[in-house]
């Protein structure tokens, strides 16, 4: 009956079982064995190449030097709507990420944010932000949330080979939408490429229809100071976007046939060389370079065409925060992090210069076209700091640099921003799939859906 | 020469069956019953946690507003908002659309095939294999596969193909009236090779005494499928034929990889707008009405499932 055999397998069986529950209920250990603080920051996008681990590991050594207590472990981390609340929720998220500012909003509404106040105010930052960006994690009752890190300004980003190919001038891109219809069908019948693509799914299609929206002047919706958002997708501003991307797609067939791309996809078939022009951050050059192979020296980049009365260029950036759930000690932890890794750059030429030092040593980006978080004589004094590490061609960028502090920056939409987007999905794609579609009743059905979803 | 008594006894009428006693807790543990429930333990806690709990868990979560951090009751309403959401009538129209093409392209088809191969005097199992490949293939796999051989480009696998017999370039994905259509396809061919191993080991059982009788009576190939084959394989066409309900009710892979439920929610399928509610647009997610549509969507499957349970068993006993 009781074999030793049998109960030796009795025994591994509830051993097992009372190992799974130990294994659901153990908590993380906040302090290693050597009485250090464990820190879990995000680092970047799981599949970034070789070096950006090297630089990486390089800063981290740097700064366990100077800061002995604190054991930085980096972890591989994308923002992403969908799985940040279920992250949240079981306990995985990095001590440190970073969140974009359209989202920071919502996240503060929802309490998923650290408050961090107090430590803007000791490390003496509060002053120096940029007000329109610290704007974005500050509560009604003037709590901050978070540390803006970097922003960007929508940008125009074009293939130079193509432009050389097409007979264009690589060093001058369109600087009105009608040129850029013209250089699209030039391109598209001299090289068989799209001309110009345009993002339409998982939300990025309403991104960059709200983008080209402000471009010509109109706006997608009104925030009020009292919380309550109105909806305005009819307007002309939306109305010629779609217009636009309807003749490009229909009359002059040189938009290509790829009407599913999203930011991941459009930069991977940009690097592939199979898009003369698209709109998307001015930040993405280290992508394009880092994770979808570009060629640096076919990369050009300038400001989006703007036209119509009050037209900007919209922005957009991220926002280093802390988890709410840690304790105390890490919490500290991570103020010294955030200011060390993500802020110090910005304002401390040592800093800027061993940051910079450390991604050219391992072939990543320096010198990236962003805007500036703090002010623009404090952004562009850092870059004579790390003048002899840049090594982006920003002379390729030069249309981008020389004119974009002519426009004028504007934020996203506040309220409801991804829902709203989401419905802007379908817009786009009914535009670029039906040579029927009607602009003005979908702008009209568009309008009526996205105030509801206001009115939630 | 008298009986002997055990013979006597199996001729003496049969005494009704003796109720089993019950089981006191002693004669359970001398039973083994302890050991048994020491080894059941891990499965009973994988189970609990992994199966049993999610489920209860989103049948509360349905009647809650939640962010999976803040939560309040909120009664039936998630059910009232999706229940009068014209999105997710679109969806159940997509999906049911989807299962319809489904039957039409992949029901016939796996049986036509199976037949076929039946007849096959050598070779069979090359065929089989042939057949069963695809099943192989990891399905996110043959998904990304197909999006490239569905490229509008002229240049596409397919529009070369077609360039071939002179008809133009067609935009398959990118097309609201092409894309499900084209999604189905793909489905079919992933999961044909499935279904042909099943009617082929179907096709064993009919007696071949039949097709002899059919035979003799002069009956074409097609009349003996007709008159022999599908009678007696009536009964697991239409287990089949609910499995494949079952199964088309919950597709998600396809529109999720394919076209994102695009183009303008062309292939929004119920799955997907689960999927949607709760993770697509927004940071907290609309869990709670997310899960009640799960929870109706779990109602369908278990009737279904029910029919299929009832089915099977009238005629594994017939």
């Amino acid at each position: 009956m009781k074999s030793p055999a049998r109960v030796l397998l009795a025994g591994v069986a509830v051993a097992a079982t009372i190992g799974a529950l130990a294994g659901c209920s153990a908590g993380e250990g906040e302090e290693n064995a050597d009485g250090k603080v464990e820190l879990r920051v995000a680092t970047f996008p799981p599949g970034a190449d070789a070096a950006a681990y090297e630089a990486f590991a390089t800063q981290e050594k740097q700064f366990e030097d100077e800061h002995p207590d604190i054991d930085i472990i980096g972890v591989e981390y994308e923002w992403e709507g969908p799985t940040f609340a279920v992250q949240l929720a079981g306990g995985s998220l990095p001590d440190v990420f970073t969140v974009p500012f359209t989202d920071s909003k919502t996240l503060l509404e929802n309490g998923q944010l650290m408050d961090v106040t107090d430590e803007i105010e000791e490390l003496g930052y509060t002053d120096s932000f940029n007000p329109i960006i610290l704007d974005g994690v500050t509560d009604g009752e003037g709590h901050i949330f978070g540390f803006p890190r970097q922003a960007y300004a929508m940008g125009l980003h074009y293939n130079r080979d193509l432009f050389e190919q097409a007979g264009l001038d690589p060093d001058s891109p369109p600087t009105t939408w009608e040129q850029v219809r013209e250089y699209a069908k030039k391109i598209s019948d001299a090289t068989g490429k799209a001309g110009y693509a345009q993002m339409a799914i998982n939300n990025t299609g309403g991104w960059q229809l709200t983008a080209q929206t402000v471009a010509r002047g109109g706006r997608t919706q009104v925030d009020n100071a009292d919380g309550t958002a109105e909806s305005t997708i009819d307007n002309d501003g939306t109305r010629n976007t779609l217009q636009f991307l309807h003749d490009l797609r229909w009359e002059d067939d040189s938009f290509g046939s790829k009407v599913d791309l999203d930011w991941g996809t459009i930069n991977q078939e940009f690097a592939a060389g199979n898009i003369g022009m698209y709109t998307s951050g001015s930040d993405v050059y280290t992508a394009l370079v880092r994770d979808f192979g570009m060629s640096p020296d076919q990369y050009g980049l300038g400001v989006v065409p703007v036209e119509g009365d009050d037209p900007g260029t919209l922005g957009g950036g991220d926002i280093a925060v802390i988890s709410p759930t840690v304790d105390d000690d890490t919490k500290a932890a991570a103020v010294t992090w955030i200011d060390w890794y993500y802020m110090q750059k910005l304002l401390d030429e040592d800093a800027a210069v061993a940051d910079a030092k450390a991604l050219s040593d391992s072939g990543q980006a320096v010198g990236t076209p962003v805007l500036p978080v703090l002010s623009r004589e404090l952004y562009e004094e850092s870059l004579t700091w790390i003048e002899p590490y840049i090594n982006v061609p920003r002379d390729q960028m030069a249309p981008f640099i020389d004119s974009i502090w002519d426009q004028t920056p504007v934020g996203e939409a506040k309220k409801s921003t991804q829902e709203v987007y989401a419905l802007l999905d379908g817009v786009v794609q009914t535009v670029l799939t039906d040579e029927n579609a009607d602009i003005d009743a979908l702008l009209a059905k568009a309008q009526t859906d996205a105030q509801a979803l206001l009115d939630q | 020469m008298t009986l002997p008594p055990r013979a006597e006894a199996a001729s003496a009428p049969v005494a009704p069956a003796r109720r089993k006693p019950r089981r006191s807790p002693v004669t359970w543990y001398r039973g083994g019953g302890l050991w048994n429930l020491l080894f059941l333990l891990p499965m009973i806690f994988v189970f609990f946690f992994f199966s049993w709990s999610p489920i209860v868990q989103s049948v509360i979560m349905s009647l809650q507003k939640t962010n999976l951090i803040v939560s309040e009751w909120v009664g039936l309403d998630n059910y009232v908002t999706v229940l009068s959401d014209p999105e997710l009538g679109r969806a159940v129209i997509n999906t049911l659309y989807f299962a319809v093409l489904a039957l039409l392209f992949g029901f016939p088809l796996p049986l036509f095939m199976a037949v076929l191969m039946s007849e096959v005097k050598r070779g069979k199992g090359v065929y089989s294999a042939l057949a069963y490949l695809p099943v192989v293939i990891p399905p996110v796999v043959a998904v990304l596969l197909w999006k490239f051989f569905y490229s509008a480009d002229p240049a596409g696998v397919f529009n070369t193909a077609l360039g071939w017999v002179g008809i133009p370039p067609q935009p398959w994905l990118s097309s609201a009236t092409q894309a499900m259509p084209s999604l189905v396809l793909e489905a079919t061919w992933a999961a044909a090779g499935g279904s042909i191993i099943i009617y082929l080991a179907a096709l064993l059982s009919v007696p071949p005494e039949l097709y002899d009788a059919a035979e003799v009576d002069g009956a074409s190939i097609w009349r003996k499928v007709w008159h022999v084959t599908i009678p007696q394989l009536r009964g697991i066409l239409f287990i089949m034929l609910i499995l494949q309900v079952i199964a088309t009710a919950q597709v998600f892979l396809e529109p999720f990889l394919f076209t994102g439920g695009g183009p303008a929610g062309a292939t929004k399928t119920v799955l997907l707008y689960i999927y949607d509610k709760a993770f697509r647009n927004s940071l907290g997610g609309d869990y709670g009405e997310a899960t009640a549509v799960s929870v109706l969507l779990a109602i369908v499957l278990a009737i279904l499932s029910w029919l299929y349970f009832k089915l099977t068993n009238r005629w594994s006993t017939s």
